[in-house]
């Protein structure tokens, strides 16, 4: 529980950090709320050779609305983002989930870019970001989310780059997300997201595969009249998810579908 | 005695305003100059061979002071790891343990090597460096294949991987119970092991003083004597020159109990180094090597007729003892012993079987043996009575123990001292609301949904113990307790304890007791514990809910001792005869005169000075011991209101009723604490909590509380309490044990909730934990 030693420097912007990051190479690791990367670090499960603190870069921590869009700061706070009026009107999902994350421990220190350029499997953000279209905001480039999350825990940031933005949608129709785990302050065992907008359903999974899930096929059905129940059986189509201490991989898929349909029914029910 | 006011008042504890703000003092608050931090090099196979250490780079590393394996320790350690006999005389197979492995590591975590350096980090980073070539062995995981005498073996070379197999009482003994019987239930019922999770994990520093040949451990332990007397035995002192300090302790609930490889390895090293050495456990060490809890099956027939009234029982206990046996490992086979409940039976037959695996040892864990007992005895009680189509109350009261039967002698010769079991019953069925919870449950079934109610109606002995019992079963050492009360010159009183906190809040409830038997004000009470170099000889720690029961009862006798001395000299003072003077609202005066008085304070004072009686010595102190004729036995009900998600098979415990029973209550926010902590570490047993390691490799997979299923406060629902009041007559003070009893209790109750959900469905028993992904493939199958 001890980490093995680093190197550590805090950068004042993000250009920065980002050549703090060239500097040390690439087993360097950026650190913002640090509460998943200090546990494996402890854990010497990651063993960086530099940690780049990002914190002193104010400017990174902002919710804007622009237009029909929220830019979402990367050093953004989970608490922030839950008790923020702006998001709470005009993206309620993204409030929602973010009072969903950890316990106020996490949510006073974790933040909205830490989640994304982490990509646990299991985190909430990056399932909303799939559905909704986001946009991964860097020094360098935008990504769309469906071109972000590689594999677990890759992303395709490069080694000096540095999430800035993270770019929602508005949209407060209907919506729901459904973390189904045992402690309140656990990682989701599945999630289930679902949004009205546009016209159309979109539902993503959480930790269902090393990525998150959207649910085209759900969508589909949705979109060509299914009812909830009979959309949801379709959540399963195709995940292969792996088993774990929580649950195996069938139960993963069982609740896929349960929480799929609870989902879409107590978002229709708002 | 003074009019009581203290004794039953709800007074916040004493300890807390420095415990919650950051000012308690646990052992990593503690450091002596020039100490080195030691790190240890733990087996990361289940089992292994240890074919070579290289040490080479790891004594260059930057800050190593030190690199010890088991050869250095040789010299300085003698002895092996000490098994009580507990309640198996008798054991086949113990195997030998040497605190550090030397040829081969028996289960994943035990010590190979030890680094020491001027730093906690450079420690652990040296400890990395050490090359450890091992040949994996095979892993012996499983209880009943462990059994087999083909089984590959936990230590290799032995004849076989059974410690004990003991037989209470034969099949003879149910005989006739069974030949009477309508029905048979039978069942499989497994206890889930369990890791004690302490919020302050373990944590030694020790510092020997090479000229003055003394040493000095500051510890988190239960109970400092026992460590002093197994640590000095160990490293060649004397009691004398050894002195365990435990200062505040961030809880154990067991498994600080019995000693540890690092408390004799740390001691040794600061000698071996001659600097005071430190070590604090990590989270996934205290994980991966503090003892476990549990860890068991049972084989339950049980016998009945058709009206319910239970005949008889024949069980057996599989044990999983770990690698090696922990000092009161065998103490959990007293679920043998209390597996009759609080029922009467014919005939119980009754056996034991310890079978090592390559696991970290099982020892003692809250309730250690009793929840076992009560789990399986409430479970058949409840397949009886699903069985015969019977009301869970209404077997229940048939078949308890009734109150003009007490003194009862139950089937193994253990006296029940006092009980009212249905009263305790009847007070939680109508705080539960039972028979609108029934109706309720009837018209969610008529929803598809699945609501259950629980109950567990149990008893406890605690309060260890009488020498009689307990002298044989520690080896010669009887579990009394001592005390020591010490008036100064103006009147304020220290009181000293050979049982120690872990979180009960003896600093609170002892001071009461005192301050109301000696009529002083509560503030002038200072409670003393924790140091083997203060108070009596000899302390017996804190464990089996014995605190109040044995060693508050030694203070009582101390007090009621300092009284009569000081009545010698008020008499002297007073010009009266001795048996003429009372003592009373803290002054002594001549019975019917009350202005012939003396206060206490002047006699303490007094007592120091030179007009004394003719041969009274000065001082105003006495030391007493009491040796408890009879165990204690609390008793109470629990309700568990528990639904489960028809479709995702997740059990929510809706509601939570607990009546308690331990005689009188000292200080009833403290037991109402107690209980609380109590059903949250049952019900964790029951929904949350698995020790999980990996049946082939024997790789630990919940070495870390994002693993392991500690549940927070967020999981439970407001628990409803009350107490019924049935003084002990088996202590003066007329109290019972209850640091255990939540425990004891939940469970059983959680589970029979969950069956009773799930009884539609024709599901009957369902194995701990009752996770989600359990029950929903329990009632997939149910289904087909």
């Amino acid at each position: 529980m001890i980490p093995a030693a680093f190197e550590y420097a805090r950068a004042s912007s993000v250009d920065e950090a980002s050549k703090l990051l060239s500097k040390f190479g690439e087993d360097a690791k950026v650190l913002a709320g640090g509460h998943s990367l200090i546990p494996l670090m402890r854990l010497r499960l990651a063993q960086p050779s530099a940690l780049v603190d990002i914190n002193g870069i104010k400017e990174l921590d902002h919710i804007k609305e622009d237009g029909h869009k929220l830019r979402i700061g990367a050093l953004t706070p989970h608490v922030t983002i839950q008790n923020s009026s702006v998001v709470k009107d005009k993206l309620p999902l993204l409030a929602e989930v973010a009072g969903e994350v950890g316990d106020n421990q996490v949510r006073n220190m974790g933040t909205m870019g830490g989640v994304i350029a982490h990509a646990d499997a299991a985190g909430d953000y990056p399932t909303l970001a799939l559905i909704l279209d986001a946009e991964i905001v860097t020094n360098r480039r935008t990504i769309p989310a469906k071109d972000f999350f590689k594999d677990l825990f890759t992303t395709a940031l490069g080694p000096d780059e540095v999430v800035t933005e993270v770019v929602f949608p508005v949209a407060n129709g209907p919506h729901k997300y459904i973390k189904f785990r045992r402690r309140l302050f656990d990682w989701a065992i599945v999630g289930v997201a679902a949004q009205k907008m546009n016209g159309g359903w979109r539902i993503g999974l959480t930790n269902v595969g090393p990525t998150p899930v959207r649910a085209n096929a759900v969508e589909k059905a949705l979109h060509d009249g299914a009812k909830p129940e009979e959309a949801a059986e379709h959540a399963s189509d195709g995940l292969d998810p792996a088993g774990d201490l929580r649950a195996s991989p069938e139960y993963k898929k069982h609740l896929a579908r349960v929480l799929t349909k609870r989902a879409i029914q107590q978002a229709q029910g708002q | 005695m003074a009019v009581s006011q203290l004794v039953g008042a709800k007074i916040h504890r004493r300890e807390d305003p420095r415990l919650i703000t950051g000012h308690g003092h646990y052992i990593d608050d503690f450091t002596r100059q020039g100490a080195a931090h030691a790190a240890f090099v733990r087996s990361p196979f289940a089992h292994a061979r240890i074919k070579s250490i290289d040490v080479t780079d790891a004594s260059k590393a930057p800050g190593v002071a030190g690199v010890y394996t088991a050869r250095d320790f040789k010299g300085q350690l003698a002895g092996t790891h000490p098994a009580a006999p507990a309640f198996v005389a008798d054991k086949k197979y113990i195997p030998e343990r040497f605190p550090i492995a030397e040829k081969e590591a028996c289960y994943q975590g035990e010590i190979v090597a030890a680094v020491l350096a001027e730093t906690k980090g450079q420690a652990a980073d040296a400890a990395n460096l050490i090359q450890v070539v091992y040949e994996e062995l095979p892993a012996v995981m499983d209880l009943e294949k462990a059994m087999a005498s083909g089984s590959p073996k936990v230590h290799e070379g032995a004849a076989d991987n059974i410690s004990w197999d003991m037989t209470y009482t034969g099949p003879d003994v149910s005989e006739a119970a069974f030949k009477e019987a309508d029905v048979v239930v039978k069942e499989r019922i497994l206890q889930n092991r369990l890791a004690p999770v302490p919020m302050e994990p373990r944590g030694v520093l020790a510092e020997f003083e090479t000229y003055d040949k003394k040493l000095t451990i500051w510890m988190s332990s239960q109970n400092p004597h026992f460590i002093r007397l197994f640590v000095s035995g160990a490293m060649g002192l004397k009691e004398s020159q050894v002195r365990v300090i435990s200062p505040d302790v961030g809880g154990g609930f067991g498994s600080k109990i019995s000693p540890y490889p690092e408390d004799y390895l740390v001691p040794a090293l600061s000698r071996l180094a001659e600097r005071p050495v430190k070590w604090i456990e990590t989270r996934t060490e205290s994980l991966q090597n503090a003892t476990h809890g549990r860890g068991q099956f049972y084989d339950v027939e049980v016998a009945a007729k058709k009206d319910g009234t239970l005949l008889g029982m024949r069980m057996t206990q599989f044990l999983d003892v770990g690698a090696y046996v922990g000092t009161f490992s065998a103490f959990q086979a007293c679920a043998c012993l209390m597996a009759g409940g609080a029922y009467k039976w014919k005939g119980i037959s009754a056996r034991t079987i310890g079978i090592l695996t390559n696991r970290v040892p099982t020892d003692p864990y809250r309730g250690a043996g009793r929840p076992e007992a009560t789990h399986l005895v409430e479970r058949m009680v409840d397949l009886v009575a699903r069985e015969l189509k019977i009301d869970p109350v209404e077997i229940r009261k048939k078949n308890f123990i009734q109150p003009q039967e007490f003194p009862y002698t139950q089937n193994f010769g253990l006296v029940v001292d006092s009980g009212e079991y249905a009263r305790a019953l009847d007070v939680a069925l109508k705080l539960a609301g039972y028979d609108d919870l029934r109706k309720r449950q009837a018209d969610l079934r008529k929803q598809g949904r699945y609501l259950g109610i629980g109950l567990s109606t149990w008893i406890e002995l605690c309060g260890f113990g009488p020498s009689a019992a307990t002298a044989p079963a520690t080896g010669g050492i009887a579990l009394v307790e001592s005390a020591q009360v010490r008036v100064t010159p103006t009147g304020s009183v220290i009181v000293y304890t050979g049982t120690h906190s872990h979180g009960q809040g003896h600093e609170t409830t002892f001071p009461q007791i005192v301050a109301d038997q000696l009529g002083v004000p509560y503030e002038s009470v200072e409670l003393r514990h924790g140091d083997t170099a203060e108070g009596t000889a000899f302390g017996y720690g804190t464990y089996g809910s014995r605190s109040l029961a044995v060693g508050g009862v030694a203070i009582s006798k101390a007090v009621g001792k300092v009284i009569d001395k000081g009545k010698k000299l008020a008499a002297h003072m007073l010009e009266a005869a001795e048996e003429d003077v009372v003592y009373e609202h803290g002054a002594f005066h001549v019975k019917g005169s009350p202005d012939k008085s003396k206060a206490f304070g002047e006699v303490a004072f007094a007592s120091y000075g030179m007009n004394l009686p003719e041969g009274m010595e000065q001082g105003l102190e006495a030391v007493a011991y009491f040796d408890p004729p009879n165990l204690v036995w609390p008793f109470g009900t629990h309700i568990a209101v528990v639904e489960v998600d028809a479709e995702t098979g997740s059990a929510k415990l809706e509601k939570y009723i607990a009546v308690d029973d331990c005689g009188n209550i000292i200080n009833p926010m403290i037991v109402d604490g107690q209980i609380h902590g109590g059903i949250v570490q049952g019900v964790a047993q029951a929904l949350y909590e698995e020790v999980v390691y990996d049946d082939e490799t024997g790789q630990l997979k919940t070495g870390t509380l994002l693993d392991y299923m500690l549940p927070s406060a967020n999981e439970i629902p407001p628990l409803s309490l009350d107490h019924t009041i049935t003084p002990s007559p088996t202590n003066d003070l007329g109290v019972k044990g209850i640091g255990e009893a939540g425990t004891i209790a939940a469970s059983a109750a959680v589970i029979n909730a969950v069956c009773d959900a799930l009884s539609p469905l024709g599901i009957k028993h369902v194995d701990m934990p009752a996770s989600p992904d359990r029950l929903w493939k329990m009632m997939k199958e149910a289904r087909q």
